[in-house]
């Protein structure tokens, strides 16, 4: 898939919007980071998230790590498969493996996040 | 999400630029730079149960106990009894405080009657020599070989075969927790039957200089011989499914080797050792709280202080918790204190991101142990 017209947060996740509604995942370098997923506790539907509220969680055999809301909005879909298969995120971070789906309360929000080319220079760079 | 930090402070093995270069995952472990993970936790881990996996952990101390009265010293110092060594035998150990609370656990092998070494773990090397310090008699010298001394360990059903294939030793008349002294390439090693993964496996001491060539040869012949550098997410899940504790998770300064299920490596028959005392009130007090395995019933992970609860009564924490994945589950250790159920079966709830998952106490270890050479006394 191609990830360049994808947005970004210093917590690793990735965004893709299509109208209002965002579609998020985590990273091809986070995925990597947190190795073996394991678990994934997904967020409730209808569950109202502000931005950079801890969301959901996943699990992974190093640890736990808290997956943040890049925007403000109302959780209209979760991805089931992860419940029988949270290892589609390691395999296909981008894709089969997204989390969950956010309708934006003010789709603007996510022109603020990082670029790709942003992102990547981020994590190159920062200390996270 | 926030990613760990990677820190140039840390103390490196002889072999830490070696993982680096493999692509390893590098994190602070009790000040060290240590490999986590080479590709993924899980493929290493079930690459020891079936195969052989190759771990640094040359971050372990090794402190020389010897001279006259070292013996004695020891047997007074430690909470096992040093009678059951012989030349060539290794005991596990507690170290304790006066109070009875654990100091750390380290393994003690014998060179020769007075010669003893004592391998501890790595965030308790200071602390140990000061514990110990404090009580040698002047005849016994302790002397701190933890900067010059590497480990490599080769651990799994196939490691007899490499250690003889790959190495040139022959260790299939080795006892489990025996060692012996071996010739590499010219050089003196100390190989043991031991480990930390309830595998067959073997521990390789050797000096410094010595290691990344005995590692070199080893990954030469990885594809061939079915070998796998681990890291020490593997080795922290090997140990847990082995049921084997760990220091700062099972064991502190404010848990006695009794409350830890080590009862076994206490000897109160012995005499007198630093820790008797307060482990023998305790005793006839009985224990504030005892180690309990456990297996999640649902697919969340307890994770190490998750709260611990039967019914509406908090009855202890995690004290370590893991997908397990040998077992195919989640699993973890946990306290629990005087009154509640020990027993295999008995349901407990555990806190996760503050909703409880139902939980079930099990008798550790969670795999059977596969232990090669294992005399039949030592049960």
């Amino acid at each position: 898939m191609d990830t360049s017209k994808l947005k970004y947060t210093e917590t690793h996740e990735w965004v893709s919007l299509s109208g209002n509604v965002a579609t998020i995942g985590i990273s091809d370098h986070a995925q990597k980071e947190i190795s073996d997923v394991v678990f994934v506790e997904l967020p409730a539907m209808s569950r109202s998230l502000k931005q950079k509220e801890s969301a959901m969680v996943i699990e992974s055999v190093k640890a736990a790590f808290d997956i943040y809301a890049p925007v403000n909005g109302k959780v209209i879909a979760v991805n089931e498969k992860l419940k029988n298969k949270p290892e589609l995120v390691n395999q296909s971070p981008y894709q089969d493996g997204w989390l969950f789906k956010i309708e934006c309360s003010n789709p603007g929000e996510a022109d603020s996040l990082l670029t790709e080319d942003a992102y990547n220079s981020f994590k190159s760079t920062a200390h996270h | 999400m926030s990613l760990l930090a990677e820190s140039s402070s840390l103390k490196k093995t002889p072999l830490t630029d070696r993982h680096v270069a493999l692509g390893a995952k590098i994190v602070d472990f009790s000040g060290w730079a240590m490999p986590v993970y080479y590709s993924s936790i899980i493929a290493e881990h079930q690459w020891v149960r079936r195969s052989c996996g190759i771990f640094d952990v040359s971050h372990l101390g090794e402190i020389r106990v010897s001279g006259e009265g070292a013996f004695a010293f020891l047997q007074a110092r430690l909470t096992n009894d040093m009678n059951k060594l012989r030349d060539g035998k290794i005991l596990y150990h507690l170290i304790c405080d006066e109070l009875g609370m654990t100091l750390d656990d380290i393994l003690v092998y014998q060179a020769k009657p007075d010669d003893f070494y004592l391998i501890v773990n790595a965030g308790n090397i200071e602390r140990d020599f000061q514990a110990l310090e404090k009580y040698v008699p002047d005849s016994v010298k302790l002397e701190n070989h933890s900067d010059q001394m590497a480990c490599i360990a080769a651990q799994g059903p196939r490691s007899e075969e490499v250690m003889k294939r790959v190495l040139g030793l022959d260790l299939s008349s080795l006892g489990y927790y025996h060692f012996r002294e071996e010739q590499w390439n010219g050089s003196p090693v100390w190989v043991s039957r031991s480990g930390y993964t309830g595998e067959d496996g073997f521990e390789i001491f050797s000096q410094n200089d010595l290691a990344p060539a005995i590692w070199d040869r080893l990954m030469d012949s990885a594809p061939s011989e079915g070998i796998l550098p681990a890291g020490l997410g593997a080795r922290n899940t090997l140990r847990l499914e082995a049921g084997n504790v760990l220091y700062g998770h099972e064991l502190d300064t404010q848990t006695t080797p009794l409350e830890a299920g080590l009862q076994w490596a206490v000897s109160f028959d012995k005499g007198s050792f630093v820790g008797r005392d307060g482990m023998l009130i305790q005793k006839d007090k009985g224990l504030r709280k005892k180690l309990i395995g456990f297996r999640m019933l649902d697919k969340s992970v307890a994770r190490e202080h998750y709260p611990v609860y039967q019914g509406e009564r908090k009855i202890g924490g995690v004290t370590s918790g893991s997908y397990g994945p040998t077992v195919g589950g989640s699993i973890g250790m946990a306290f629990v204190v005087k009154g509640s159920s020990e027993e295999p079966g008995t349901r407990m709830d555990i806190e996760i991101h503050g909703r409880r998952a139902p939980a079930e106490i099990v008798k550790l270890p969670f795999v059977p142990m596969k232990h090669k050479n294992r005399p039949k006394a030592e049960g």
